[in-house]
């Protein structure tokens, strides 16, 4: 079979970097908006209807949503396996933690609705709000622990020897990343509610989303400062490597310095506009909510969702995973690939399925369009959550 | 490496494995049910169907959820607690898991929406669709997920290679087309069938007993009797190629399975009753029925079945052939560049690389498995037997209710047929009291398959405890206790949510939630 060679490894390789990113943008737009509409459950909605009306907004669409994360996981397995297996294992308790809620969520929304007591909902808006926003804060502390470096070593037989903690990962620069990563989403869920309902439900959205938005812009020009100001070193490739060589993290130097993450954009200006967007579409964002332009709104957040994850990558690149305790061995682009062959079969695999998958998500949401009407919830007569 | 890490790492996946392996089969099945039931409604327009379909789906969405909630732990924990398994067959394992995503999970996600809030939006014709699609989506998925499943058991189609230090595909083709998977993809989909059918027949069953919602339980049983009659035969063919692709690729598995020690003259006969001794090696007390075993496994008169103590001395040539394998395999990392490799090692590789995993065996007494003694060498090559004894019975339980499922369906069958399904009173009951049973079979199934592969992860090529991820043991306990926690207080909710879904019965018969919304109604109606 040399079928797979119709495309050069090395190009392959760079392909599935940039799917891995938009694999991680689609969840960060698809599943965000859900989460972060739950984030803000119990500030947006007062009266059980309202509840209800916010819940239903996202109650038919979550789920499918959900395997953008999923496929995001089986992915990274697939196409960067040593990523998969440093990344889960290292951060084993904050991933434990989003199982958790991940496990907590689709029961939440289904159980909340097969009683009537006030007590029995309550509890479940709660677990609703809580397990929206922890995997928010989460993810976004675990990117911003990918760019502090991980701790992390091989082994000659390739094994994975972690040696960090849990409560090691809350340093303040990752903690300053899960707040960049819980407000946009949280904007992102905002939007989603000014676009899908009415009145008073919409106008509270708009307010708190105008809050998320502001502080999602001035929380990443932070972040960017900080790194800027060599607070976070970079990490970057120093010796010769082959782009098409086999994937052994092990075979090249690395050297750690400051400003090593603007080196991408120093390289090439054009980047810059990644940023810049990432910080210039939430305040438009925000103007959308305000103005009522919900298309406007719920796009621009959406899009600055993506800036914002891209940026990361752009700065990254070729780096995906930096090994702080062994700088040698971090998982770059060229080294901790699948096989030529596996990431070809993949790739047909993506270009076959993908544009399915967008047709009939397109179509479900084409049928599901409009508000969400509270009468309608109230009556039952939508079967709905 | 720590034994405990080992032993906690398979503790918690049993635990999380057999728990999400509770809700798939319903899924599996009442997905089918549910899309056969709408098909009756669309094409006769009776709308008592509509009814049923409504019905199941409220106990189907209930399970789905569980499903859902239960399956993304299982994805992550590959990367999780086996990091080292990860990185190792990453390069084929991944892809199916990717392509379940790819294929299965949105179609099922996305649609399944649809059918509880897609009623009043769509044609019939596209509900209907809608249905399908799910139902299509979840067989889907365990399409993919037992042909990565299958490669543990077979793995064929891919190679080691010394500069990765992992193995990679070489014929993904042969991956697709595993015998192993395909007999496995239809005997676990038949068994969620044969689930999800008993579970209709039971609760129809019950209701018949009690007299209520009469035409919808007659209705739901005889789809249940006939499409559960086949998948219960299916079941049981299917297990029975399983159990011959085994003789050919999982010799142990089928030796400890049958505790069969010695080798036999053929036609093997089948040991239907015993005591396995692990340590005597023996069976006590066996009772033995000529010929039965040479006939399923091998499906011939004259091939031999080995037995156990046979492929332990098997084992033990395989780990000096590994030993030697992975030797050569030192010698060619230990080469900068492709010139410098010895051609001696190179070729070394080439005829014993097959077996390097049978070295891995050694892994737990010896950290380089040049350096083993032959008694290590001797306990390794035991180690290659399975737990005898929990194998031989969860099989023997498995069948055993497999053949009832067969009795039970096709009596149902017979009796709706002849519209006499609440003649007997005493059937109608030992329907009920069989709903449980298809759990037991299901999970006595999993513990078959996943417990007869051990030592191995992969069959042959890489032992159970070298896949771990290097975690600590405190860790590990408090994820387990997580989970513990989290599943048993969810599991009561569920069950309760379940029973009350069953005594409340098809909603159009009373709808409370309209009169306690009242009130708002009148408000949200003043306001406007």
């Amino acid at each position: 079979m040399i079928l797979h060679e119709l495309i050069s490894y090395e190009v392959l390789r760079v392909i599935w970097w940039l799917l891995l990113g938009i694999l991680l943008v689609g969840f960060a737009v698809m599943d965000g908006f859900d989460l972060g509409a739950m984030g803000l459950l119990r500030a947006t909605a007062r009266t059980d209807v309202e509840r209800r009306v916010v819940i239903n907004t996202v109650g038919p669409i979550w789920e499918g949503n959900q395997v953008w994360l999923i496929l995001g996981g089986g992915a990274i397995f697939a196409a960067w396996p040593q990523l998969y297996a440093v990344s889960f294992s290292g951060f084993y308790l904050a991933m434990f933690a989003i199982l958790a809620a991940l496990i907590l969520r689709p029961v939440a929304f289904k159980f909340r609705s097969k009683r009537e007591e006030p007590g029995w909902r309550n509890a479940w808006d709660w677990v609703l709000c809580l397990t929206g926003l922890a995997p928010a804060l989460l993810f976004g502390v675990a990117v911003g622990n990918v760019l502090l470096g991980v701790p992390f070593r091989l082994g000659d037989d390739m094994r994975i020897w972690y040696e960090g903690s849990f409560f090691g990962l809350l340093t303040p620069f990752a903690l300053l990343c899960g707040l960049v990563s819980l407000f946009m989403l949280l904007m992102h869920g905002a939007a989603w509610l000014v676009f899908k309902t009415e009145g008073e439900v919409s106008a509270r959205a708009a307010r708190w989303g105008g809050i998320a938005a502001v502080l999602t812009s001035v929380l990443f020009v932070l972040a960017g400062v900080w790194i800027a100001l060599g607070g976070v070193p970079g990490y970057a490739i120093t010796s010769a490597i082959d782009p098409a060589g086999p994937s052994n993290p092990a075979a090249k130097t690395v050297a750690v310095t400051a400003g090593a993450w603007l080196a991408n954009f120093g390289a090439r200006p054009v980047l810059w506009l990644l940023p810049a967007l990432g910080v210039l579409l939430p305040l438009l964002s925000l103007l959308g909510m305000r103005g009522r332009r919900e298309w406007l709104a719920l796009l621009s957040s959406g899009a600055a969702i993506a800036c914002i994850i891209l940026t990361v990558g752009a700065a990254m690149f070729p780096i995906i995973l930096p090994s702080s305790l062994d700088p040698r061995v971090s998982l770059a682009v060229w080294d901790s690939s699948s096989s030529h062959m596996t990431l070809f079969i993949m790739l047909v695999c993506v270009l076959i399925f993908m544009p399915l998958i967008l047709a009939y998500t397109s179509w479900v949401y084409r049928i599901l369009r409009g508000k969400v009407d509270p009468v309608a919830i109230a009556t039952g007569e939508g079967h709905s959550y | 490496m720590d034994l405990d890490i080992v032993d906690l790492s398979r503790l918690q996946f049993a635990i999380t494995a057999l728990y999400h392996f509770l809700f798939v089969p319903l899924t599996l099945g009442l997905s089918v049910l549910i899309a056969i039931m709408e098909t009756v409604y669309v094409m006769t327009g009776r709308t008592i169907w509509r009814d049923m379909t409504k019905f199941w789906g409220i106990l189907f969405g209930i399970n789905f959820a569980m499903g859902v909630a239960t399956g993304v732990v299982m994805e992550f924990q590959f990367g999780m607690n086996w990091s080292y398994y990860s990185h190792y067959v990453g390069d084929i394992f991944g892809a199916p898991l990717a392509i379940e995503g790819l294929m299965a999970f949105f179609l099922e996600a996305t649609f399944v929406g649809l059918f509880f809030f897609g009623w009043d939006r769509m044609t019939k014709v596209q509900h209907l669709t809608a249905t399908w699609l799910v139902a299509l989506g979840s067989n889907f998925s365990a399409l993919w997920i037992l042909i990565a499943n299958g490669w543990m058991q077979n793995p064929v189609g891919a190679a080691f290679n010394p500069q990765t230090m992992r193995m990679e595909v070489t014929d993904f083709f042969a991956v697709l087309t595993n015998p192993v998977a395909q007999a496995k993809f239809v005997h676990t989909v038949s068994a969620g069938y044969v689930t999800a059918s008993l579970f209709v027949l039971g609760v129809s069953a019950w209701y018949l007993l009690k007299g209520r919602h009469v035409p919808l339980a007659k209705r739901s049983m005889t789809v249940a009797a006939s499409f559960g009659l086949a998948a219960s035969l299916s079941v049981v063919v299917l297990g029975d190629e399983s159990g011959y692709q085994s003789s050919e690729h999982q010799k142990m598995k089928l030796a400890a399975i049958e505790a069969m020690w010695e080798t036999e003259p053929p036609p093997a006969s089948f040991t239907a009753f015993g005591f396995p001794d692990r340590e005597a090696r023996e069976t006590h007390y066996a009772v033995h029925i000529p010929w039965v075993m040479g006939l399923i496994g091998t499906r011939s008169l004259t091939q031999e079945i080995p037995g156990i103590n046979q492929l332990v001395d098997d084992a033990e040539g395989y780990i000096r052939d590994g030993i030697d394998a992975y030797d050569a395999l030192q010698a060619i990392r230990a080469a900068k560049t492709d010139a410098e490799i010895p051609a001696e090692a190179r070729q070394r590789f080439e005829d014993k690389g097959a077996r390097m995993g049978y070295a891995l065996l050694l892994m737990r007494y010896v950290d380089d498995p040049r350096h083993a003694t032959d008694e290590q060498i001797r306990q390794a090559a035991m180690d290659s037997v399975p737990p005898v004894g929990p194998l031989f019975w969860t099989f023997r339980i498995m069948v055993g209710l497999g053949v009832f499922f067969v009795l039970l369906t096709a009596t149902f069958f017979v009796l709706s047929a002849r519209h006499r399904l609440d003649a007997h009173p005493w059937l109608l009951k030992v329907a009920v009291w069989s709903i449980p049973l298809p759990w037991i079979a299901v999970e006595c199934g999993w513990i078959v398959a996943e417990v007869g592969r051990q030592p191995w992860v992969i069959e042959g090529v890489l032992p159970t405890a070298m896949a771990v991820s290097n975690l600590g043991a405190g860790t590990l306990l408090l994820t387990i206790a997580g989970f513990v926690l989290i599943y048993t207080v969810l599991f009561v909710i569920e069950m309760k949510l379940m029973l009350k879904a069953i005594r409340k019965g098809p909603p159009h018969v009373s709808e409370p939630h309209l009169s306690f919304y009242q009130p708002m109604i009148d408000k949200l109606a003043r306001t406007r």
